[in-house]
C-alpha cells in the first residue's frame, strides 16, 4: 500500500451537513490517520461544524465560489503546508475513499489520476442523451489529453506535485471550469493524464437528469467551456524543483 | 429662426447638458471614477455641439453618405452605449477574479489564526482569555 504521508484529501463541501461528517469518519476509518481538509464553500448549513467535529481541517470561504474556486483554496493550502499530492474527494459520499490509495499510487507515473466511473467498475450509469453528450466529450478531451478518457467530468481525481504548482495558480472558478478547462491547462502545460477504474456509489440525494433538451445545454456549455479553454493562452510551470514523474516522457 | 424648429433643438441642448451635469457631480463626488466618466463625458460633448449646431450633423452625416443625419445619431449612441457596456463586461470580470482571490485568501488566513489561537490556548493553559475565537 502506498503512503499517504504527503497527501492531503480535499473536500470541496457546499451544504453538505448531511453527508460531509460521516464521508470524513469513513476517510479516516479506511485510510488511517491521513490529512483531510474541507472546503465550506460558503453554506449556509453547519458544514463547517460537521466536518470539524469529525476530525478534519476546515477552511471555510465566505461566498460561494463553485468547486473550481474551493479546490484552488485546497492546491494553495497544500503548497503552504508542504503536501506534495491532493486528492479530490466529493463530500456526498458518492467517491469510495478506498480507491484513493489506488489514485496515489498511479501518481508515479502520471501529474493527474482521473478516478473514471465508466471503466468496468461499479454499477453507476448514465443513460439517455446525456450518456452521449459526455462520449463526445471524452472523445474530444482524450485527443487534447493524448490517453483515453472516458469519464472527465468526474471529480475523484489525484493530482501530484507539478499539476499542484500549476493548478494553485491556475485553477479556473468558472462552470465546468475545475473539469473540462483543469484538464486543458493540464495538458498544454505537459501534465502526464492518467484514468484508473473507480467504484461509484449512488448520490445521497438527487438522480442524473435523462431529459433530453437539459442534455442538449448540457453539451452546449461543455463544448463552449472547451472552446474558450483551447482559445486561452496556455500556461507552464513555473517550480523548478516539480519534476516530471519517473519513465515519461512528453 | 422659428420657435416650433427651436424647441427640439433646445431640449437636445438640455439633455446633453444635463448627462453632463450628472457625470462631473458624480466625479466631483468621486461617484464615478474617470475612466468609467470617459465614455459619458465624451457621449455628452458630442451631444451638446450636436444639438448646438445642428448643421455640423447634417454636414458630417452628408459626407458619410447617410441620407437622414438622425441615423447617424442613432449609430453614433449605439456605438457608445456598446462600447460602456464592454467596459463593463471585461471589469467586471476582473473584479470577479479579484474578489475570487481575496476570498480566498481570507479563508486561509482564518483557518491559520484559528489553529494559532488553538495553540495559544494550550500554552496559556486553561485560561482562555474572554472573547477569544471558538
Amino acid at each position: 500500500m502506498v503512503s499517504l504521508d504527503s497527501t492531503l484529501i480535499v473536500l470541496p463541501a457546499y451544504n453538505e451537513e448531511a453527508s460531509v461528517g460521516d464521508v470524513v469518519r469513513e476517510i479516516h476509518e479506511k485510510l488511517g490517520a491521513v490529512a483531510c481538509l474541507v472546503i465550506d464553500d460558503g453554506s449556509a448549513d453547519d458544514t463547517t461544524r460537521v466536518a470539524r467535529e469529525a476530525g478534519a481541517t476546515v477552511v471555510t470561504l465566505p461566498l460561494n465560489l463553485g468547486v473550481g474556486g474551493a479546490m484552488r483554496v485546497g492546491f494553495r493550502f497544500a503548497l503552504e503546508h508542504g503536501f506534495s499530492n491532493v486528492v479530490q474527494v466529493d463530500s456526498d459520499g458518492q467517491h469510495n475513499p478506498e480507491s484513493v490509495p489506488d489514485l496515489v499510487a498511479g501518481l508515479e507515473s502520471a501529474d493527474i489520476v482521473i478516478g473514471a466511473r465508466f471503466a468496468g467498475s461499479g454499477d453507476y450509469e448514465v443513460r439517455g442523451p446525456r450518456k452521449w453528450a459526455m462520449k463526445v466529450l471524452s472523445a474530444i478531451l482524450s485527443k487534447i489529453c493524448g490517453t483515453r478518457l472516458t469519464d472527465t467530468t468526474s471529480g475523484f481525481k489525484a493530482t501530484g506535485p507539478r499539476a499542484l504548482a500549476l493548478f494553485a495558480k491556475n485553477y479556473p472558478a468558472e462552470y465546468l471550469g475545475d473539469t473540462i478547462e483543469a484538464l486543458v491547462i493540464a495538458a498544454r502545460a505537459d501534465c502526464v493524464i492518467a484514468q484508473i477504474p473507480v467504484s461509484m456509489r449512488p448520490r445521497a440525494g438527487g438522480t442524473p437528469s435523462h431529459n433530453p433538451v437539459k442534455a442538449a445545454l448540457y453539451l452546449g456549455r461543455a463544448f463552449m467551456a472547451l472552446l474558450v479553454a483551447l482559445m486561452r493562452p496556455s500556461v507552464s510551470v513555473h517550480t523548478p524543483e516539480a519534476t516530471r514523474p519517473a519513465g515519461t516522457t512528453a | 429662426m422659428h420657435p416650433m424648429n427651436f424647441l427640439p433643438q433646445l431640449l437636445g441642448i438640455l439633455a446633453a447638458v444635463l448627462i453632463l451635469a450628472v457625470v462631473i457631480e458624480m466625479l466631483r463626488r468621486r461617484r464615478m471614477r474617470e475612466r468609467h466618466a470617459f465614455w459619458w463625458l465624451g457621449a455628452g460633448l458630442i451631444a451638446l455641439i450636436a444639438g448646438a449646431f445642428p448643421s455640423l450633423l447634417d454636414g458630417i452625416a452628408g459626407a458619410l453618405g447617410i441620407a437622414v443625419p438622425l441615423n447617424l445619431v442613432f449609430f453614433a449612441s449605439a456605438a457608445v452605449l456598446f462600447l460602456v457596456c464592454l467596459q463593463h463586461s471585461s471589469e467586471l470580470s476582473e473584479q470577479e477574479e479579484r474578489l475570487r482571490t481575496l476570498t480566498e485568501e481570507a479563508a486561509l488566513a482564518n483557518e491559520r489564526v484559528r489553529a494559532l489561537t488553538e495553540r495559544v490556548e494550550a500554552l496559556e493553559g486553561d485560561s482562555p482569555r474572554p472573547g477569544a475565537a471558538d
